[in-house]
C-alpha cells in the first residue's frame, strides 16, 4: 500500500509480529473494527468516516499531529463520546459503547496520557477502585493482592501494592494504570501518548511490557506522535490527518520519513539544515555553581559552563539530574529555600545568582523558554496577546506614559502569530485553547523575538507535534546564526545531537563531560548520562551491553531483559 | 476548682460538642466527596427551626426530628443542584443557603407563631428526654470512673449517643467499604472514578444527602436537646466552628471527635468562667470563644501538623478527554 492513497480496510492486515513469530490467535477475526465513525464538535469535524481494523494480538500504532483526531477516536472507543455515525465491533460483535462501564465490560482498557489515579491511595486501592467484588473492601483487597502478584510475574509489571501512588515514579504510576486495565480483564489496551512523561529507560521498559502483552494475545493500540516508537514496537500503523485515516500499513513496509510525510501532508525536513557554527567570544560564564535545596539535598555539585556567541550548547541527561534546577537558577528564580553559591557573568559583568528574578534576567538580556510551558511559560487563562507581552510588558514599546499600550501588544502578538504560524491566529484566544505545539510557539515567539543575548531553552519540543518541532528547531538555529548564545536542555537525545554545536552531559548535579556532536555517538553519551566516564569504564571489547543504548541510564533494573533496538537516527 | 466543677464542665462539654460533632461529620462527607459546604450553618439553623416548629405543633419530638432532617435535606438539595448538577460555585451556593436559612426561619416563625421569630417553648414529649445508661447508678460510687461514666457519659439525650456512634460508623464506612473508597477517591480525583465507570454525580449526591441528614440531626439537637425551642440565629456560628474542626481534624472521623470535644470544652469553660482571672490580667470570655478560630488559623498556617484537604474540593467535575 502506498501513501497518499485512500485507505481501503482489509482483513488481510494480520498481526505480522516483527520478530517473525506469529502471535497466538485465540479466536479468528479482528479485535476492533470501526466502520464509518464520524464525530463533530460544533463546526469542527474531529473524526470523519473512520474505518479501522485492529488485528487481535497485535500492536497497532496510530500516529498523527496534535489535533488530528486520535484522542477523539479513542475517547469514542472508551465511551466518553458517542459517535455521530458509524459502527463499532469488538471481537466481531457489534456494540454501542455508551459509557466507560460498557467499554470496560467489552474488554477495553485505557491508559490515559494524564493518569487517572488517586494520588494518596495505595496501588492496591487504585487497582480495585470501581472494580470491587462487593460492598466490603477486605475481600476485594486480598483478591487483588494475589492477582497483582500473578500479573507482575506474567508481564514484568512489578509494583509494591502498598505504596501510595504519589510516592511512585511516573513510570511506575503508568504500570499501575496498565495493571488497572489488566485487573479488569482487558483484552484490548489503548495507550495515549504513553512515553510523553517517561524517561527513555522507562519507555524501554514499557515497550518490553507491551511486547509481552502482545505475545500473550492481548491487542494493543498505541497512540503517539513519536515515529521512532512506531518503528520500534508496532506491527501495523495507521496515520491520521485532520480527522481522517489517510493510510494504514504494516510497519515493516514503511519508514519514518514516509510516516512524517503522511502525517503532515507534505515533505518534512527531518534534517534541520544546520550549517557549522561560527562561535564567537564567551557571553555567559558560570563558575562553581552549587545548590543545596531546602531539604538539605545537594542538587548541583559544582557546575562550570561557558556559552559562546553563535553557538548552541546542548545539555543532555536523564530528567531529574539537576537540569531543571540549573535552568531555574540561570533564569533568575532559584527554588525557594535553596542555598546557591558560585559566580555568573554576562559579557564580563557579574549577574546575581540569588535575590534576583526572571524580569531582571530578561532586562539583562537572558531570555528563557521554560521547561513547563503551562506552569511557567504561560498563564493559561490569559489571552495570547497578554502572554506574548509578559516578562517584557514594561518595555517602552508597550507603554504609553504610565499606561499599558494594549493596542501595541495586540498588534505585535498578531504579527508574531503570523510569523510563527500559530493557529488559530486569534490574539484574543485564551492560551489554554491552543494545542500544545501552538502554545509552545507562543512562548518561543516571545523569547526569540525579544532578541536576547543568551537564550535558555528547556525541553523545547516536549509534547509538540512534528510540524511544529521542525519549525521551532529552525527558529532556534536562526537565532544562533544571528550570533546569540543558546543553552538547550533536553531529555531527547536525538534533539540534542541534531541541534547542538557542543554537547555537555549532566548526571547527578555534575557535568560528566563535553563532546562535539561529530565526534561522539549515542553510546558514548548514554554512558555519560548513566554517570560512567567512558574513558575509564569502556572495556577493551566495546561498550557493556547494559549501557549500549542511550536510553538506559543508571537506575535501570538489571532484570530488564534484552535490549530493544534503539536507533539513533536523526528522527524525532 | 473541685472535682464536681470539673465533672460539670466535662458534662457540659459533651453537650456542646454534640452539634459540632454532627455538623463536622456532615461536612466530612461532603468535603471528602469534593463538595465544599460552607452552608452547614444554614442547614443547622433550618433544621433547628423545622424540628422546633414541628415538635411544638405535634408535641412529638420524633416528628420534630424528622422535620428537622427534612428541612436540612431540602437545603442540601439546593446545594447539590447548584454545585453538582449545574456546576456552580460551591462557596457562593453555601453562602446563599446561609442567608436563606437565616431569613426564612425568622420569617416563617413570625408568620406561624407570632413570637418574634421564636417558636413556643418545648416541654415534655416535645423535647428529647435524657437517657440514663445501664448501671449508671451502680458505677457512680467508683472513684474517677464512676462520675465520668454516670455524670459525664450518662444522662444525655439520644442524639448525643447518635453523634458518638456516628464517629466509628463514619470511620468504618470511609475505610472499610466500597462506598467509602469511592467517596474518598471522588474527592481526590473524580476523573479516576469516572474512568473506572462509576458515576461521579451519583456519588456526590449521596454524600450531600448524608450531609443533609447529619446537619439535620445537629440542628434538631440544638432546638430540642440543648435548648427548648428555636430562637433567632440559634446556631450561632456553630457551622463555621464545625468547618474549623474539620480542618483541625484533617478530614478524619476520629480526629473530628477530638477536635469537636476540644472546641466543646473551650465553650464549656467559657460559659462556666466568663472571665478567667490570672492575677496580673484577666482573660476575657471573648478570647475563649475566639480560640477555635485562632487554633484553626494556626493549623492552616502550618504551625501544628499540616492540613491536607481533599484535592478536588471546590471544583465542579467537568468530564474531559
Amino acid at each position: 500500500m502506498t501513501l497518499g492513497v485512500e485507505h481501503r480496510p482489509g482483513p488481510a492486515e494480520g498481526p505480522g509480529s516483527r520478530t517473525g513469530v506469529p502471535a497466538p490467535l485465540p479466536a479468528p477475526g479482528p479485535a476492533i473494527e470501526l466502520r464509518g465513525i464520524s464525530k463533530a464538535f460544533g463546526p469542527v469535524q474531529a473524526n470523519k468516516d473512520i474505518d479501522l481494523t485492529v488485528a487481535r494480538g497485535s500492536i497497532h500504532g496510530i500516529v498523527g499531529e496534535n489535533g488530528a483526531g486520535k484522542s477523539t477516536l479513542m475517547s469514542i472507543l472508551y465511551g466518553f463520546y458517542r459517535p455521530d455515525a458509524g459502527t463499532i465491533r469488538i471481537g466481531g460483535r457489534e456494540i454501542a459503547i455508551t459509557d466507560s462501564q460498557t467499554a470496560i465490560r467489552a474488554g477495553i482498557g485505557m491508559v490515559f496520557q494524564h493518569f487517572k489515579l488517586v494520588p494518596n491511595f495505595t496501588v492496591l486501592e487504585n487497582v480495585i477502585l470501581g472494580a470491587e467484588d462487593g460492598p466490603w473492601l477486605r475481600r476485594s483487597l486480598s483478591r487483588a493482592r494475589g492477582e497483582l502478584q500473578r500479573l507482575a510475574a506474567d508481564y514484568d509489571l512489578q509494583v509494591d501494592p502498598d505504596r501510595p501512588v504519589e510516592t511512585l515514579s511516573v513510570g511506575h504510576q503508568q504500570r499501575v494504570e496498565i495493571l488497572k486495565a489488566l485487573y479488569r480483564q482487558a483484552e484490548i489496551l489503548i495507550l495515549d501518548e504513553p512515553t510523553g512523561v517517561l524517561t527513555p529507560a522507562e519507555a524501554d521498559h514499557l515497550f518490553r511490557i507491551l511486547g509481552g502483552l502482545r505475545d500473550q494475545g492481548k491487542t494493543i493500540v498505541l497512540i503517539t506522535h513519536k515515529l521512532r516508537e512506531i518503528m520500534d514496537i508496532t506491527d501495523t500503523v495507521s496515520v491520521m490527518r485532520r480527522g481522517e485515516i489517510v493510510a494504514t500499513m504494516p510497519t515493516r513496509d514503511t519508514s519514518p520519513e514516509k510516516l512524517a510525510e503522511a502525517m503532515v501532508g507534505r515533505k518534512v525536513l527531518l534534517d534541520s539544515g544546520k550549517t557549522p557554527a561560527a562561535p564567537g567570544p564567551a557571553v555567559l560564564d558560570l563558575r562553581g555553581l552549587r545548590m543545596v535545596d531546602k531539604d538539605g539535598v545537594e542538587r548541583l555539585r559544582g557546575i562550570d559552563l561557558t556559552l559562546r556567541a553563535g553557538e548552541i550548547l546542548g545539555l543532555a541527561g536523564v530528567s531529574g539530574n539537576g537540569q531543571s534546577a540549573l535552568l531555574e537558577i540561570l533564569g533568575g528564580y532559584p527554588e525557594p529555600g535553596a542555598r546557591v553559591e558560585g559566580s555568573l557573568t554576562l559579557n564580563g559583568r557579574p549577574l546575581p545568582l540569588t535575590r534576583t528574578d526572571a524580569g531582571a534576567r530578561r532586562d539583562a538580556g537572558v531570555g528563557h523558554i521554560p521547561e513547563d510551558r503551562q506552569a511557567e511559560g504561560l498563564i493559561m487563562d490569559f489571552a495570547a496577546w497578554e502572554n506574548t507581552a509578559f516578562g517584557y510588558h514594561d518595555r517602552a514599546r508597550y507603554g504609553r506614559g504610565w499606561l499599558m499600550d494594549t493596542g501595541a501588544m495586540r498588534a505585535e502578538a498578531a504579527a508574531w502569530m503570523e510569523q510563527f504560524d500559530v493557529r488559530p491566529r486569534d490574539p484574543d484566544l485564551a492560551s489554554r485553547n491552543f494545542s500544545g505545539g501552538n502554545q509552545q510557539k507562543l512562548v518561543v515567539a516571545r523569547e526569540i523575538e525579544n532578541d536576547p543575548a543568551v537564550l535558555l531553552i528547556g525541553q523545547p519540543t516536549r509534547g509538540v507535534d512534528i510540524g511544529a518541532i521542525e519549525f521551532i528547531h529552525r527558529r532556534i538555529i536562526a537565532l544562533r546564526d544571528a550570533g546569540r548564545a543558546i543553552l538547550l536542555v533536553s531529555v531527547e537525545l536525538d534533539e540534542i545531537m541534531q541541534l547542538s554545536d557542543r554537547i555537555a552531559v549532566m548526571f547527578d548535579g555534575r557535568i560528566m563531560g563535553e563532546r562535539l556532536p561529530g565526534q561522539t555517538d549515542a553510546g558514548e553519551l548514554g554512558l555519560l548520562m548513566a554517570g560512567c566516564d567512558p574513558a575509564t569504564t569502556r572495556p577493551q571489547d566495546g561498550i557493556p551491553p547494559e549501557a549500549a543504548a542511550p536510553d538506559r541510564p543508571a537506575g535501570q533494573p538489571s532484570d530488564a531483559g534484552p535490549a530493544s533496538p534503539s536507533p539513533s537516527k536523526g528522527i524525532i | 476548682m473541685d472535682v464536681a466543677t470539673v465533672i460539670q464542665i466535662l458534662d457540659s462539654a459533651v453537650r456542646l460538642m454534640t452539634p459540632l460533632l454532627l455538623a463536622c461529620l456532615a461536612g466530612l462527607f461532603s468535603e471528602r466527596s469534593g463538595i465544599f459546604d460552607i452552608g452547614l450553618e444554614g442547614k443547622m439553623l433550618m433544621a433547628a427551626f423545622a424540628s422546633a416548629a414541628a415538635a411544638a405543633v405535634t408535641g412529638n419530638v420524633w416528628i420534630g426530628l424528622a422535620a428537622g432532617v427534612a428541612g436540612s435535606l431540602a437545603l442540601s438539595l439546593i446545594h447539590g443542584a447548584a454545585s453538582i448538577t449545574f456546576r456552580g460555585n460551591q462557596l457562593i451556593s453555601g453562602v446563599a443557603i446561609n442567608f436563606l436559612a437565616s431569613g426564612l426561619t425568622v420569617l416563617l416563625g413570625q408568620t406561624w407563631f407570632g413570637l418574634g421569630g421564636r417558636t413556643p417553648a418545648l416541654e415534655g414529649a416535645a423535647r428529647f428526654a435524657e437517657w440514663k445508661l445501664p448501671f449508671a447508678d451502680r458505677i457512680a460510687p467508683v472513684p474517677v470512673i464512676g462520675p465520668l461514666y454516670s455524670d459525664v457519659l450518662s444522662g444525655h439525650t439520644p442524639l448525643v449517643y447518635a453523634a458518638l456512634l456516628a464517629v466509628p460508623a463514619t470511620w468504618w464506612l470511609l475505610y472499610r467499604t466500597r462506598f467509602g473508597l469511592r467517596l474518598r477517591a471522588v474527592g481526590e480525583n473524580p476523573a479516576s472514578v469516572d474512568t473506572a465507570g462509576v458515576s461521579v454525580t451519583r456519588l456526590r449526591w449521596t454524600a450531600i444527602a448524608i450531609t443533609g441528614l447529619l446537619t439535620g440531626l445537629a440542628g434538631a439537637y440544638l432546638a430540642t436537646g440543648l435548648s427548648a425551642g428555636f430562637v433567632k440565629e440559634m446556631s450561632a456560628g456553630r457551622g463555621y466552628i464545625a468547618l474549623a474542626a474539620l480542618i483541625f481534624a484533617n478530614w478524619r472521623p476520629w480526629r473530628a471527635l477530638g477536635a469537636t470535644f476540644l472546641f466543646g470544652l473551650m465553650e464549656a469553660v467559657a460559659n462556666r468562667f466568663p472571665n478567667i482571672d490570672l492575677g496580673p490580667f484577666t482573660v476575657p470570655s471573648m478570647f475563649m470563644n475566639a480560640l477555635p478560630y485562632i487554633l484553626t488559623v494556626i493549623i492552616l498556617a502550618g504551625f501544628i501538623g499540616r492540613a491536607t484537604p481533599p484535592r478536588a474540593g471546590g471544583e465542579p467535575y467537568v468530564k474531559e478527554r
